[in-house]
């Protein structure tokens, strides 16, 4: 449903961070981008979300279909109304606004007032804990409640499609555990397209049918879930697993440096 | 000590009434601050210039009062929005200091631009409303006083729904909390930045045309502006009720002083007082009594 062809962007005119990226994102589907700091997942997402000009970055080369009409020109809002929606990492709640302010903000561009009562009641179904804190101004949240709120904000507007990242940064590892259950549910129940960027690549895989994996600016392996979950190199890299499944030694660096073929 | 207690009273209250006036024009000032981020040092000229175009349209072309009023209260919410486009919006994601130079710039030139363009000298700006004080006890009260500050108070009160209760209003906050969030779920944040100029200009009409009748319009009607830094330090930038609440603040110490001081220095107390207060209170309470903190969890 969102296709990226060989994109490329350039930040400040000089500065060179997407160098070609394709992919695609399947509807109903979870596909995941995992990749270490730096690799370009985040200007993935802010290239197709609008949102690279308001950082002076633009898209020099290649074309972001959705549903088949091309996109790639389009200002944050509009992409919105078109049903794709990112979340920042980081948990960037507005934080002067109480909870359920932080809701009603994200229905922006719902006018019917039923409607945005019916999504702040869907949030807190999936949510409960904010329905619990919905008057508390949202800085004062844990960071848990920070990331639910996120979450919960980017389905007011009723999106199609949900960029995610790095939904697990800094959390707990059960608090992380509960969120990726309920982005599950929320794909299965609500049938929300997600584009989730990653870090942690056990848990990404775990919930997603397909993923990439990028590398400096590009895409460097690519396939279903299942077979990346099985893939020696990712395992190595990202699971920190030895081939024998024991953990992984630093002593064999040098190893990681020639098994990492598919870099450049 | 009756006697002294009734010079008390009618301090006060005069001080009441002047301080919703000064909160109005603060207001202006707070709503741009609050969506925009940006300081605007030409406050008091948005004022004068209002109250130059409705003197103008009242004494100079003749017009019916409300014609001018509405005249005044239509230009200044064309010249807002008309701001933020041709100049602000140039400015974002600049340096601090180049926003406030700028309003530094507009504000100079506004002050030449009034006289230059519709009249030179003082005019004044007569409203349908009598002379006559109303007299309660000790109190002694000028109609357009009590006029104006339930004019203001009826503006504050609006403008604090508007942005508590209302979904513009909360978008405008969110805006205001975090643009590059904001333009994420889909607000068109510039529309905002206009939003909120306009509606700096509707309050600097109605601050003008009050402030014009009460001083008379020149160039000194300006001069007005200087009373919003008090009035936001103690409030809060960012604060609507902090604006009333300053604007009550500075209104009664500048009139409490005076009453007080200025018998035994001969004058002038009225235009210090709120500023030796501003001082005191950056020391202690940078941020204001409504004034937003930064939040940091533990």
């Amino acid at each position: 449903m969102l296709t990226l062809n060989n994109i490329e962007v350039i930040y400040d005119g000089v500065i060179l961070v997407l160098k070609g990226v394709s992919l695609s994102v399947r509807e109903g589907g979870i596909t995941t981008l995992l990749g270490a700091n730096g690799a370009g997942k985040t200007t993935t997402l802010k290239a197709v979300s609008g949102l690279l000009r308001s950082e002076r970055g633009d898209i020099t080369k290649g074309t972001i279909e959705l549903a088949g009409q091309r996109v790639d020109r389009l200002p944050p809002h509009a992409m919105v109304r078109r049903g794709v929606v990112q979340v920042f990492e980081g948990r960037r709640v507005f934080e002067h606004l109480t909870t359920e302010e932080n809701l009603v903000a994200g229905a922006h561009i719902q006018h019917d007032r039923a409607k945005v009562r019916e999504g702040i009641a869907r949030v807190y179904g999936y949510f409960p804990r904010l329905a619990e804190r919905r008057r508390v101004e949202s800085g004062y949240l844990s960071g848990g409640e920070q990331q639910m709120l996120v979450i919960g904000r980017a389905l007011m507007s009723s999106p199609r499609v949900i960029l995610l990242d790095e939904p697990s940064l800094g959390l707990a590892p059960m608090l992380v555990e509960e969120i990726f259950q309920i982005v599950a549910r929320l794909n299965k129940e609500q049938r929300l397209t997600v584009l989730l960027v990653e870090q942690n690549a056990t848990l990404a895989l775990a919930i997603a049918d397909h993923g990439y994996v990028m590398e400096n600016g590009r895409i460097v392996l690519e396939g279903a879930a299942a077979s990346l979950r099985d893939n020696a190199d990712i395992k190595e890299f990202y699971l920190g697993l030895t081939e024998v499944g024991a953990r992984k030694s630093y002593r064999e660096v040098k190893h990681y440096k020639r098994r990492k073929r598919w870099l450049s | 000590m009756s006697e002294f207690f009734g010079f008390f009273i009618l301090l006060m209250s005069n001080g009441i009434l002047i301080g919703l006036m000064y909160s109005l024009i603060a207001l202006g000032f707070v709503l741009v601050y609050k969506a925009t981020d940006a300081v605007n040092f030409a406050q008091g000229e948005f004022v004068m210039i209002a109250g130059f175009m409705a003197a103008g349209g009242l004494m100079v072309w003749g017009a019916p009062l409300w014609v001018a009023v509405l005249v005044a209260l239509a230009a200044m919410v064309a010249f807002g929005f008309g701001l933020e486009r041709v100049m602000l919006r140039r400015l974002i994601g600049r340096p601090v200091i180049a926003v406030v130079m700028a309003t530094i710039g507009l504000a100079s030139i506004l002050r030449g631009l009034g006289p230059f363009t519709i009249f030179s000298g003082t005019k004044p700006l007569p409203l349908p409303i009598p002379d006559e004080p109303f007299i309660l006890g000790p109190l002694f009260i000028p109609p357009i006083q009590l006029v104006g500050g339930l004019v203001s108070l009826g503006f504050l009160v609006a403008f604090g729904w508007f942005f508590l209760k209302s979904r513009k209003g909360i978008a405008m906050r969110a805006v205001a909390d975090n643009q590059q969030v904001a333009m994420a779920m889909g607000i068109d944040v510039e529309r905002y930045f206009g939003l909120a100029w306009a509606m700096t200009g509707i309050v600097s009409a109605l601050g003008g045309i009050l402030w014009g009748n009460l001083l008379g319009v020149d160039v000194n009607l300006a001069l007005v502006g200087f009373k919003v830094f008090p009035v936001v330090i103690l409030g809060g930038l960012d604060s609507i009720p902090g604006a009333i609440v300053g604007g009550l603040i500075v209104g009664i110490v500048e009139n409490v002083a005076a009453g007080y001081i200025d018998p035994y220095v001969g004058g002038g107390t009225k235009d210090f007082a709120p500023y030796v207060l501003m001082i005191m209170a950056l020391m202690i309470r940078p941020y204001g009594i409504f004034g937003k903190r930064i939040i940091e969890r533990v």
